[in-house]
């Protein structure tokens, strides 16, 4: 075991991982020093959690090897990691909200007296545990009662007092805010200095550099870069994460972009929008007949954006106005009635209705308007599905097939058609293309455009840089919630929206949006 | 890792803990000891308005005849606490009390063991079927009801299955030992074992933890699905030892009798405050929920008695309806109170 | 990328009759074990009786199943039973005022415990929609009170009355098919033609398919779930009426004893999803019967009717089972 001390903790090696034929991981590789702190980074669909329930134990690994503390290791549960020196604090935290914090420390190995629970120990070494973290806390308090970055303190406490060797901390920062941060860094550091290793996902650059020693970047499930963090700027950062080169991008040609359209009133106005943490001042226009792409990290607030537009969210504060009219949403049924379409990026949970067939998804939205009397025309909704199901090409054995047992591309291109066949002005996309094959991806970006040629307005969120420059008249960025920086025509370059999201090179912060 | 976290996260991380805590523990506190309160007044009513309302005889018998909804509902909490349910404790408890009546004459052991032993048997029954085929307890525990009821009634022969009076059976429900019904002993016995095992064992501790949050106790490594069939176990064991009591108060056990008990058992937990998504929950309360609503009873016999005005007995289950009303409200206030805060 | 085929699938049931094969294929193996041992099986006595006792619970069961539909659950039906087949009573008994003609006394006492129950219905609506309470336990508290209130105002008493038409309601016939019978088949049909062809249906199923999918998609999610609730209550009320016509009596305690277990156990068996997303009505129809010829045979071949009980918690539980591992 000497020989080891001056090993790496845990070493992953030729990690390969397929779902169905599809594959996740790609000879991925992670390694990470004793007493390290080690960012882990890549795009959505990257690898990182697959790598992560690997190393866990929540996925089997198809090949590949696991070394942990010099040993080969091969768990099968996340229990067993965690017995083995491995804890994972997630980002819906793993916790009984219900419960006091020290018996959120202690669950499972409460100490006793006499074989009953000895409560006033509990709660001492609670404490104590905390206080190591430089934490004071009410150790009795319901968890739920507790902000959220002590309940992340409580994970770590309990992590800790486990004996773990690593501490895998999966968008520990998204929830918290600027004072909590510091707190959750100094608790790293602290743990860094007794010798436990911190794996640390997250995608705001300015955290990685506060924090990290080392970076693994992913991307389509392999690993692609592993340095110092010293040794990459943010923008190294970006472009290795988005797997683009600087300087080979070509802006568009100027003839591709037609002039803003800023003479037409815009059909969505945003102004200095703020709601909860993830939106701080979001301000931007969309009009009608283009496409307006927008761009940032995970975490950047675009979902959120979409969804206070679409009224799913609460907006706390700015202005939105719909058409020149200042609205405000009660649900997402007053934004339908004004003509507001959003297109979840969780198809799953919150696109289809499993159970439904293809046609009834597809007017779900448009029903009430073929309704006389309470009661569906059959034969119109038969007519408008057969027209979508040809237009958009989707691919069903007819119009009662159930939705469930359709692709993901063609499941999506039901979806859009269930905005596209009621009458729509603004049309928001989410990460339209994920998890679809390459020919649908392209069938949907192509029709998308049609629809903004059309007239209609289109904001589309998207993670794939190409689709942004492709695609989009306009991009705006969003970095920590803030709109930082508007693009159009020629400057629409992988190039500048990355120097955007990474806050480096031209756009700043101050920048804002002209 | 998807964007959208819970937006609202961040309002409680903004906000400082200690407010929200005392602010909550006053909800609490109504929460909890309201039942307490209520019954404390319900009793000096009753002890100022009628003679006799502290007498020994009617607390002996209130406690006698209420011990055995007190067992059940001490078995129903553990299981309310896992975020499970167990409908299925009525019928099981008729299914006893036959089972004890028709072994009555074979001394006391025998059939209080056999009354028992058919409880729990049934609760291992739920307990398996919900941990292993992972069916919702609803469900498992309604069909074990109708189950229950129909082997009572084939048991007992359609009819009530009269005890034998010389082999002492008839003492487990009627007898006394230092000036207390046995009963009411074994009620007490069942609320101090259970407080116990619910606040200093890691039994009890784990039975919350799977109500508040079942995923995350199964990865912090509890063995969440042995105990919820143990809880499933007690549940019906209790149920077995509230029917032979029953047959034993009665001289008879009842296959229709029980029918309800569990509704009862349901409302006597809520009433004392016990979440009924689990993850909370006290046996005090829980003996204070018991004790409230029996006293609504025989509070109504009293008022009758007076004659001053008539009250018929159907409206205790009126009375027992708005109360679980009125407390489901409060419990639908406060989560969506924690709710907004974030939690 | 996947071929597909265009194979016309087997001509198959249009889907609102859809009922599982399992469910169908017991019907006809209990029909056949009929036919061959039981005595005077195939006559029309036989089948009235059947059709007599199964009505008020498909009627209640039709309810039940919208409402499960939606991903709920109403337990109170049988007291919403009871207090509407209370409350009749003591309308065609008052004899004053307008309610002496008979003809009005005869509607008042049918449209107003109806709108009682459903009065009932909108209370659990509201709790489960509004308030977010789970179904079973809003739904409790009117299993609980709910007989309480028919006893408390028949004072538990029995009430025995002679009313011809209301007689009817529960002994008449129609080209020899008691009413009932006709009432329960009508109700049947309307309600699969709703959940099949009304807006109301469609939004039942989304609701109960993907909440969140059909809030985002501009879906009344609350509205919808209260209205189920009241429907279930409104039918509950109508059964109610029923059993007094029948037996010319109507007695508080006993009025749908039971009934939610029958009721949901028909849903159960007759393939509506449990968890919500998927209604077959005739499918409930079908379940009923089974559970009804269940019990019909084994009380024909002297079984008594407490192995029925049994019998049926078995059948549930395989239902349920069965249900759970198709998903």
């Amino acid at each position: 075991m000497n020989s080891q001390a001056s090993a790496p903790l845990l070493e992953m090696r030729d990690i390969t991982k397929a779902f169905s034929g599809v594959a996740a991981l790609k000879n991925a590789r992670l390694t990470i020093g004793r007493a390290e702190v080690h960012a882990l980074i890549g795009q959505n669909g990257a690898g990182k959690s697959t790598l992560i329930k690997i190393l866990t134990g929540a996925y089997k690994r198809d090949g590949g090897e696991i070394r942990f503390a010099g040993q080969a290791i091969d768990f099968s549960t996340p229990l067993q990691a965690q017995r083995g020196g491995i804890s994972t604090i997630y980002q819906e935290l793993n916790l009984i909200p219900l419960r006091s914090v020290a018996e959120n420390i202690f669950l499972g190995r409460e100490p006793r007296r006499l074989g009953l629970i000895d409560w006033p120990a509990m709660y001492r070494q609670a404490e104590a545990l905390l206080a190591k973290l430089g934490i004071g806390a009410d150790v009795r308090l319901p968890l739920h009662l507790c902000n959220t970055a002590t309940q992340q303190m409580v994970a770590i406490a309990r992590a800790v007092s486990q004996h773990a060797q690593l501490v895998i901390m999966d968008e520990p920062t998204s929830s918290l805010d600027e004072q909590e941060v510091e707190t959750l860094f100094r608790v790293i550091r602290q743990l860094k200095a007794d010798g436990v290793s911190v794996i640390f996902v997250s995608h705001r650059l300015d955290e990685l550099y506060a924090v990290c020693d080392r970076v693994t970047v992913m991307r389509d499930g392999q690993t692609v870069a592993e340095k110092a963090m010293s040794d990459m700027d943010k923008l190294q950062l970006v472009t290795t994460m988005l797997g683009r080169e600087l300087a080979s991008t070509v802006a568009r040609a100027a003839s591709d972009s037609a002039a803003p359209e800023t003479a037409r009133q815009a059909t969505l106005q945003l102004d200095h929008l703020k709601s909860g943490l993830r939106v701080n001042e979001a301000s931007f226009a969309v009009h009608p007949g283009e496409i307006v792409g927008l761009a940032g990290l995970l975490g950047a607030g675009r979902t959120e954006t979409a969804r206070c537009v679409f009224g799913a969210n609460k907006v706390d504060g700015g202005q939105m106005k719909l058409k020149g009219q200042s609205v405000s949403w009660q649900s997402p049924a007053d934004a339908i009635a004004h003509g507001v379409a959003y297109l979840s990026e969780d198809r799953k949970i919150e696109g289809i209705i499993p159970e439904m067939s293809v046609a009834e998804n597809l007017t779900l939205v448009l029903l009430p308007k073929l309704v006389k009397l309470g009661v569906v025309n059959r034969q119109a909704q038969q007519e408008i599905v057969q027209k979508f199901i040809s237009r958009l090409q989707i691919k069903t054995s007819g119009p009662q097939q159930k939705i469930r047992e359709l692709s993901g591309g063609n499941q999506q291109k039901v979806l859009l058609a269930r905005w596209l066949c009621s009458k729509i002005d603004l049309l928001m996309l989410d990460e339209p293309t994920r998890g679809i094959d390459v020919g649908a991806k392209a069938e949907i970006l192509n029709l998308i455009r049609e629809l903004a040629d059309d007239g209609l307005a289109v904001l589309m969120i998207a993670s794939e840089l190409e689709e942004l420059t492709a695609y989009a008249q306009r991009v705006v960025v969003l970095r920590d919630g803030y709109s930082v920086r508007e693009l159009q025509g020629g400057e629409i370059s992988e190039t500048n929206i990355m120097a955007a999201m990474a806050n480096a090179g031209r756009a700043t912060a101050e920048e804002g949006v002209q | 890792m998807s964007e959208s976290i819970p937006m609202n996260a961040g309002h409680l991380a903004q906000a400082l803990a200690a407010p929200i805590a005392r602010k909550r523990s006053r909800w609490h506190l109504l929460r909890t000891q309201g039942v307490l309160v209520a019954l404390v007044l319900l009793i000096i009513f009753g002890a100022t308005r009628y003679d006799n309302f502290l007498g020994a005889y009617n607390v002996l018998s209130l406690l006698r005849y209420n011990s055995m909804f007190g067992l059940i509902a001490v078995g129903m909490a553990f299981v309310i606490m896992t975020g499970g349910i167990d409908l299925s404790v009525g019928t099981t408890a008729a299914l006893a009390s036959v089972i004890s009546a028709l072994l009555s004459p074979r001394g006391v052991v025998l059939p209080l063991a056999a009354g028992v032993g058919a409880g729990a048997l049934i609760g291992m029954i739920n307990g398996l079927i919900i941990t292993r085929l992972k069916i919702l307890p609803f469900i498992v525990t309604l069909c074990t009801f109708l189950a229950a009821h129909g082997l009572a009634l084939l048991f007992a022969g359609n009819q009530s299955v009269s005890v034998s009076w010389d082999s002492g059976f008839t003492e487990i429900g009627q007898g006394d030992f230092l000036g207390f019904p046995i009963p009411a002993w074994m009620g007490a016995l069942a609320f101090i074992a259970g407080g116990l095992l619910l606040n200093f064992s890691a039994f009890g501790r784990t039975v919350l933890a799977i109500g508040g949050n079942e995923e995350a106790a199964r990865l912090m490594g509890l063995p969440v699905d042995r105990v919820k069939f143990l809880t499933y176990l007690m549940s019906g064991a209790l149920a077995g030892l509230a029917g032979v009591i029953l047959a034993s108060q009665f001289g008879a056990g009842q296959p229709n009798e029980g029918n309800g008990w569990e509704l009862f058992a349901i409302a006597a937990v809520v009433v004392g405050g016990t979440r009924l998504t689990g993850g909370e929950g006290s046996i005090g309360s829980t003996l204070s929920g018991v004790l409230l609503l029996g006293l609504i009873f025989n509070i109504l016999n009293f008022e009758n008695g007076k004659g001053v005005i008539s009250l018929s007995a159907y409206w205790q289950s009126v009375i027992r309806g708005v109360f679980l009303l009125i407390v489901v409200l409060l419990q639908a206030r406060l989560a969506q109170k924690e709710h907004e805060a974030g939690g | 990328m996947t071929l597909t085929l265009k194979t016309p699938g087997p001509r198959s049931l249009p889907k609102w009759a859809k009922v599982p094969s399992g469910a169908l294929l017991g019907l006809v193996l209990l029909l056949l074990f009929n036919l061959c041992f039981t005595d005077h099986f195939l006559s029309l006595q036989t089948l009235n009786i059947n059709m007599t006792q199964v009505s008020t619970i498909v009627i209640v069961a039709v309810g039940m199943t919208m409402v499960i539909a939606t991903g709920g659950i109403d337990l109170s039906v049988g007291s919403l039973m009871a207090i509407s087949g209370a409350l009749a009573p003591l309308i065609f008994g008052a004899r004053t005022g307008l309610l002496a003609i008979p003809a009005i006394g005869m509607i008042v006492a049918i449209v107003l415990p109806i709108l009682a129950a459903s009065v009932g219905g909108v209370l659990n609506g509201t709790l489960v929609a509004r308030f977010r309470i789970q179904p079973i336990v809003a739904t409790l508290i009117l299993f609980i009170a709910g007989r309480g209130v028919a006893q408390v105002l028949t004072n538990g008493n029995l009430q025995t009355f002679s009313h011809a038409g209301f007689r009817w309601l529960g002994l008449g016939k129609v080209l020899g098919i008691p009413f009932q019978v006709l009432l329960m088949l009508a109700i049947v049909l309307v309600a699969a033609w709703v959940m099949r062809s009304t807006l109301f249906g469609r939004y039942i199923l989304a609701t109960g398919g993907n909440e969140r999918a059909a809030r985002l998609a501009g879906i009344p999610v609350q509205r919808v779930k209260l209205a189920v609730y009241v429907i279930c209550g409104a039918l509950s009320g109508l059964a109610g009426l029923l059993v007094i016509a029948i037996n010319s009596s109507a007695d508080a305690n006993l009025i749908g004893l039971g009934i939610e277990l029958d009721a949901i156990a028909a849903v159960a068996v007759g393939g509506t999803l449990l968890t919500g997303g998927r209604a077959r009505i005739v499918g409930t129809l079908v379940g009923a019967l089974i559970i009804q010829l269940v019990r019909y045979t084994l009380l024909a071949h002297g079984v008594p009717d407490a192995a029925a009980l049994v019998v049926k918690a078995g059948i549930i539980l395989v239902a349920v089972y069965l249900q759970k591992r198709e998903n």
